[in-house]
């Protein structure tokens, strides 16, 4: 990367893309779409895995980054958001996992360098999505015993490091551990990460977006904002922030304690509001970008974007608020300062 | 003071709350009590296998303020690292908990870092140190780092653990140096440990290990920025073991001297510490000789002075002050003390200083309730106490009868109390719940109409218009008796009522009286969730003035709850019946040995023994009924509710020796052992070994949530062998009950208005139904079906059911349809061999009695149903030969779809 995003966050908010799933089904896919020609025979089903669509149906992914990053965002987050060996072992395919995370961080990749080399002076970045799998490693799936865990913290960090590898072979300049509803699944893969640092000789900017699953303002896992804030701050974040279960509206007081209290850039990906009777996420545009421009007058943000139900639209309104504010100042953590 | 570095830095950790420790925080303390080195009772639980009791003391050392949880688990008995696993996995279960940070405690790196995998929180490792050299504690340092926690350091190196203010300075600043020059750790992150020894020991070299811990302590406050001093202070005092005065006072002097000099974290017992403040300034004085070593005879000293202080116990003085007071006085501790001792000579004498009787009630008497539903309201008293109150407050009201009735006869002028009637609904017989209400109502001044179990809706209304009453509360415990109330709601909209109607009992919810009785009715329907919320509820009903309030405010609720019942999508995922069949319990039946009973057919037991059956009671249902939370023995030791646990068990026993001594109650019993297998998912019983009759046909339900990978979707007939596998297996059957013989009892309770006892005779008979299936099963085991000879198990190990085999019921979890009790009750002839029967809603009379299955393989395990789809809700309906109205029915609260 020529522009390092460290120094673009420090002039500017910047903008992350909105839902990759609600823009999928906008194409009413069928099985044979997702299966193409490398899965024809596959044993399993695999309508609805959205990530394969990387590999299979990469046309569609590449048009949905294009039009996000039309709309003005300069991150687009890869299709990878179940891109691990326990994610994909629903649908049998743990084999492919290598490829879908390597194809998926190259063909966002190949749209970010398009729109760079149009724009230089707007650089698009990638960030390889790192979803939370569909286990607990701090609960327990079965209430007459609250002891038993459905998965540990090696299983994840192995399936969280073969994860990053991929994603990082492929091309992106961000790791992105998000919908974070279990801290311990994402302290693995922070584990996973360092690892692969570690391996590499290099490190990379990594985000960790939280999800707040309710009104009680804790995470499924029960930690609050600030313990989960406390609990994932043992390597220098690019960003901490919260994405999902919630709209802007009902994020507003958790941001704010990060917006207080992280010492890294804080960042809020919202859905399009809560879910209607019909379980759609409807908020316009116009109403979710006026929350946001709330948000940013009072300064509680570095980087912003959507999550279920957005759209490029949506996005396109939060880019212009965006521009129009001032970027949250970070405070410093006096941690490095020496006072004799 | 010591001089604090200037730079801000704060130690963060976490559980599932946040714990900042800034330099103003003074003092962090740690919970020592969860320690298999430091606690003789922890370590015994964890051996044990008692993890229930052992999270007990978790929550104590919470509940009694301790910030962080020290968990320690380096037994040489033990496999301590599955220990520490498991405990913190089960922390992790407990919100109360898992709120504060957790310290991983072991000298064995592969405990720490298992335990570090366990905790989503940033915790504490304690503790690593240069002791195996340098490139070991890099190593474990990054480890640490990445696992995102603090860590202890202990002042230990290659050639030893420091024991002097130069070896302690010097191990710290070397281990400091490392951690940030070489492993870049976060230095607000680090704590050092820099050794608490014992003090007054006799030895000389030992005089300065206070002192020297002191100074070392502020050497590495002001020298190593960010550093944290902790150390476990109890070490101390290790020579007055057994002298808990002196050796309290020696913990808070150290501590005193220690935070002073900057030590901030500490493992402390906090019920072994004494106020500084407090320390008689002679035992003070010579404790602080020792512990700054300012007098060459200063541990003769103390131990001569700690000879005189040994063994001061705590005296006990019955207190009787309170019959000096005043007579309101005097009737409201009688009151809120529950002692019937003085009533009558009380109340006569308030009764001759009132004007009018009645007013004696509505002045110290119901003055004396106020201060007892308060205390009850704010947590300060629970309901074994308020029943007892109940019950003197009753005795006052008892003995002012005849005054009042006089008076009555002379005025007709009375204003009366509101009235509230309460039933359990037809087909129930359960009622303990109902006269728990009926007690806390009647504390607070409403009068009770109590029309008993079974009651039909018409005969509930007719009586509710009869005596005019104010509120209408139904009550039920089994399934069927939802739809009853259902009824009853119904026919008071047919009726055109407008009274008030309070729904409550254990299988009723907020969405149920929402959905399906809300709609139904057009007055006021309040779901009540127990008894100490039935009085305000009541009161707002009730009042004129909040009435209206209360009745759009729970109407409105009730309408938004239908409505988000009604959009709620889809969210769980089933598979089908079909599936779920195929995805049964895997089990090897062509290489299983079957075991054949000792005994075919039914035996009846009758009049058994009660002195044998008290042996197998579990208590701790017992103080559920009672709304006392705890597991039973622990609960004695529960700083809230232990007392009064202990008081409510101590007159349980009392209750058990005289229904035994007596003969007050009888336990009847029936068990069946028949030649059995399964088809599908029915269990065909027969008539004999040629297994070519069938005599009856059990039905089960399975399991239809798609389930992770490995797990098999259950039934109870996934344990009894298929009939085209060619195994001959079997099933045992159920049926006893302790409650032969109870109305006579609670009869005579209630004309004493003694509803203490009237409950407490149905709690002990209840435990006393369970204790017998508890016997019958072991006696099953071991000698009639005779499958586990040996079998040797505590009642502790009981409880726990580690045994082989289950004895599920029907209508509870496993399997839910209360219409197979019948079939059940048929196969054993229950009512001609027991008198126990069945009402229509498959509600067993007497109420204490439990029946069900016995499945004997080891594979056999307790489950819950969870929901299930329609498909299999037709198919079930098809093998029972009913109707699918009917099964819907029975089976709501399984469905996953609405009807």
């Amino acid at each position: 990367m020529a522009i390092k995003i460290e120094e673009v966050l420090q002039n500017r908010i910047l903008v992350l893309d909105g839902a990759m799933g609600t823009m999928i089904q906008r194409h009413s896919l069928e099985e044979e779409d997702f299966r193409g020609k490398r899965f024809k025979n596959h044993t399993h089903p695999v309508k609805g895995n959205n990530d394969l669509l990387s590999i299979t149906r990469p046309d569609i992914i590449k048009e949905i980054h294009a039009l996000y990053y039309a709309a003005g965002a300069d991150i687009a987050e890869t299709n990878t958001f179940s891109g691990t060996t326990i994610a994909q072992a629903d649908y049998q395919l743990e084999d492919a996992v290598y490829d879908i995370n390597y194809q998926s961080a190259k063909i966002a990749r190949e749209v970010a360098d398009e729109f760079t080399a149009k724009e230089p002076d707007k650089p698009r970045f990638v960030a390889g999505s790192m979803g939370p799998t569909n286990r607990t490693a701090s609960l327990s799936p079965d209430v007459n015993d609250p002891g038993f865990r459905a998965v540990t913290f090696n299983e994840l960090v192995i399936a969280y490091k073969q994860q990053a590898e991929a994603l990082l072979d492929g091309g992106a300049d961000i790791l992105l551990v998000e919908t974070v509803f279990d801290t311990l699944n994402a302290k693995a893969a922070i584990f996973a990460i360092e690892e692969v640092f570690e391996e590499k000789g290099k490190k990379w900017p990594v985000m960790v977006s939280g999800t707040i699953t309710d009104a009680s303002g804790r995470t499924l896992s029960g930690q609050t904002t600030e313990a989960f804030l406390v609990s994932l701050s043992h390597i220098p974040l690019l960003s901490i922030g919260l994405n999902c279960a919630l709209g802007a509206e009902q994020l507003r007081p958790y941001l704010q304690t990060l917006s207080n209290k992280a010492p890294f850039n804080v960042s809020a990906h919202p859905n399009a509001g809560l879910p209607n009777e019909f379980g759609e996420y409807d908020q316009s545009p116009e109403e979710m970008a006026e929350l946001i421009d709330g948000f940013m007058q009072d300064n509680f943000l570095n980087i912003v974007g959507g999550c279920c139900g957005t759209t490029p639209d949506h996005i396109r309104m939060i880019a212009e608020v965006a521009a129009k504010h001032q970027p949250r100042v970070i405070f410093s953590q006096s941690s490095t300062v020496s006072s004799q | 003071m010591f001089i604090m570095n200037k730079e801000r830095i704060t130690l963060k950790l976490s559980g599932l709350e946040p714990l900042i420790v800034t330099p103003e925080s003074n003092f962090v303390n740690v919970g020592e009590r969860t320690n298999v080195t430091g606690s003789l009772r922890f370590a015994r639980l964890i051996k044990e296998d008692k993890y229930d009791e052992a999270l007990m003391v978790a929550r104590n050392q919470v509940e009694g303020g301790a910030q962080i949880l020290d968990v320690n688990m380096d037994e040489g008995m033990l496999d301590g690292k599955e220990a520490m696993v498991r405990f913190l996995n089960l922390i992790a279960a407990e919100p109360d908990i898992a709120r504060i940070p957790i310290m991983i405690d072991s000298s064995k790196w592969e405990i720490i870092e298992a335990g570090l995998q366990c905790i989503q929180g940033k915790g504490v490792v304690n503790s690593i140190s240069l002791k195996e050299g340098e490139e070991k504690f890099i190593e474990q340092a990054k480890k640490v780092k990445r696992y995102g926690a603090a860590v202890i350091v202990m002042a230990f190196d290659e050639e030893g653990q420091a024991d002097s203010y130069e070896r302690r300075i010097e191990i710290c600043e070397r281990s400091y140096r490392v951690l940030i020059d070489q492993v870049n750790f976060p230095k607000e992150d680090i704590i050092f440990d820099p050794n608490i020894f014992p003090v007054a020991t006799g030895i000389e070299e030992h005089n300065n290990n206070a002192l020297d811990f002191f100074r070392a302590t502020r050497w590495i406050r002001e020298n190593l920025p960010g550093a944290h001093v902790s150390g476990g202070v109890s070490n101390v005092s290790f020579s007055f073991r057994g002298n808990n005065p002196v050796r309290e006072a020696m913990h808070s002097a150290f501590l005193y001297h220690a935070i002073k000099e900057g030590m901030d974290m500490g493992i402390v017992n906090p019920t072994m510490l004494e106020v500084y403040d407090d320390i008689p300034k002679d035992l003070l004085e010579r404790v602080e000789d020792v512990l700054l070593n300012r007098r060459d005879d200063a541990t003769e000293r103390l131990l001569e002075f700690a000879e005189t202080v040994k063994g001061e116990g705590k005296k006990q003085v019955k207190d009787d002050a309170w019959r000096k007071e005043s007579v309101e006085k005097r009737l409201e501790h009688a009151l809120v003390k529950g002692i019937v001792d003085y009533i009558d000579e009380d109340t006569e004498e308030a009764r001759q200083q009132h004007e009018r009787p009645l007013h004696v009630i509505e002045g110290p008497l119901m003055d004396g309730m106020n201060v007892v539903g308060d205390l009850f309201g704010s947590g300060k008293m629970f309901l074994p106490q308020v029943v007892k109150s109940a019950r003197v407050m009753k005795k006052a009201v008892a003995y002012l009868l005849p005054y009042l009735e006089a008076e009555k006869a002379a005025n007709a002028d009375t204003s009366s109390a509101s009235k509230i009637l309460l039933a359990t609904v037809k087909g129930d017989v359960h009622d303990i719940g109902k006269n728990i209400v009926g007690v806390v109502l009647a504390c607070n001044n409403y009068d009770i109409v109590d029309m008993g179990v079974m009651v039909p809706a018409d005969k509930i209304l007719d009586k509710a218009i009869e005596e005019g009453v104010d509120a209408i509360g139904l009550s039920g415990l089994i399934t069927p008796s939802l739809d009853e109330m259902v009824t009853v709601a119904k026919e008071m909209e047919r009726r055109k009522m407008n009274i008030p109607l309070l729904i409550g009992g254990a299988t009723t919810s907020r969405i149920h009286t929402a959905v399906k009785i809300d709609p139904v009715y057009s007055g006021s329907i309040v779901h009540v969730l127990d008894a100490s919320k039935s009085v305000p509820v009541a009161g707002e009903l009730i009042n004129k003035d909040t009435y209206q309030g209360i009745f759009s405010r729970t109407k409105d609720e009730y309408a938004k709850l239908r409505e988000d019942h009604a959009n709620r999508k889809q969210v769980k995922n089933y598979i089908s019946y079909q599936a779920a069949l195929e995805n049964k319990t895997q089990v090897n039946w062509a290489d299983k040995e079957m075991v054949s009973p000792a005994i075919l057919g039914n035996k009846v037991f009758n009049d058994y023994t009660l002195e044998e059956i008290r042996e197998y009671i579990d208590w701790t249902p017992f103080f559920n009924t009672w709304m006392l939370k705890g597991k039973y023995p622990a609960i004695f030791e529960n700083e809230v509710v232990g007392e009064e646990a202990k008081k409510l068990f101590d007159d349980a026993q009392v209750m058990l020796d005289k229904v035994i001594d007596q003969k007050l109650l009888y336990a009847n019993g029936v068990i069946g052992l028949y030649p059995a297998n399964a088809v599908g998912d029915d269990i065909e019983v027969y008539a004999d070994e040629s297994r070519s009759e069938i005599k009856k046909v059990f039905h089960f339900l399975r399991q239809q949530g798609k389930k992770g990978s490995g797990l098999p979707n259950l039934s109870l007939a996934d344990f009894i062998a298929p009939k085209e596998s060619g195994k001959k297996d079997y099933i045992g059957c159920f049926a006893v009950t302790a409650g032969v013989g109870i109305e006579g009892i609670i009869e005579q309770y209630e004309k004493d208005h003694d509803d203490y006892n009237s409950i407490m005779i149905k709690a002990v008979a209840d435990r006393l139904a369970e204790a017998f299936a508890e016997l019958m099963h072991a006696k099953i085991r071991k000698e009639l079906w005779a499958y586990s000879k040996d079998e040797a198990l505590d009642n502790e190990s009981l409880i726990r059911e580690k045994y082989q085999g289950i004895r599920p019921a029907p209508g509870y979890p496993a399997c839910p349809d209360h219409t197979e009790k019948q079939i059940l009750f048929d196969l054993l002839e229950v009512e001609r061999n027991t008198g126990i029967s069945l009402t229509e809603s498959c509600a067993m009379y007497p109420a204490s009695s439990v029946s069900g299955f016995y499945f004997m393989h080891p594979e056999s395990k307790y489950f819950g149903l969870g929901k299930i789809e329609k498909d299999q809700v037709l198919d079930y309906a098809e093998r029972k030969e009913m109707s699918v109205e009917e099964i819907e029915k029975w089976l709501a609260p399984n469905l996953s779809y609405d009807v």
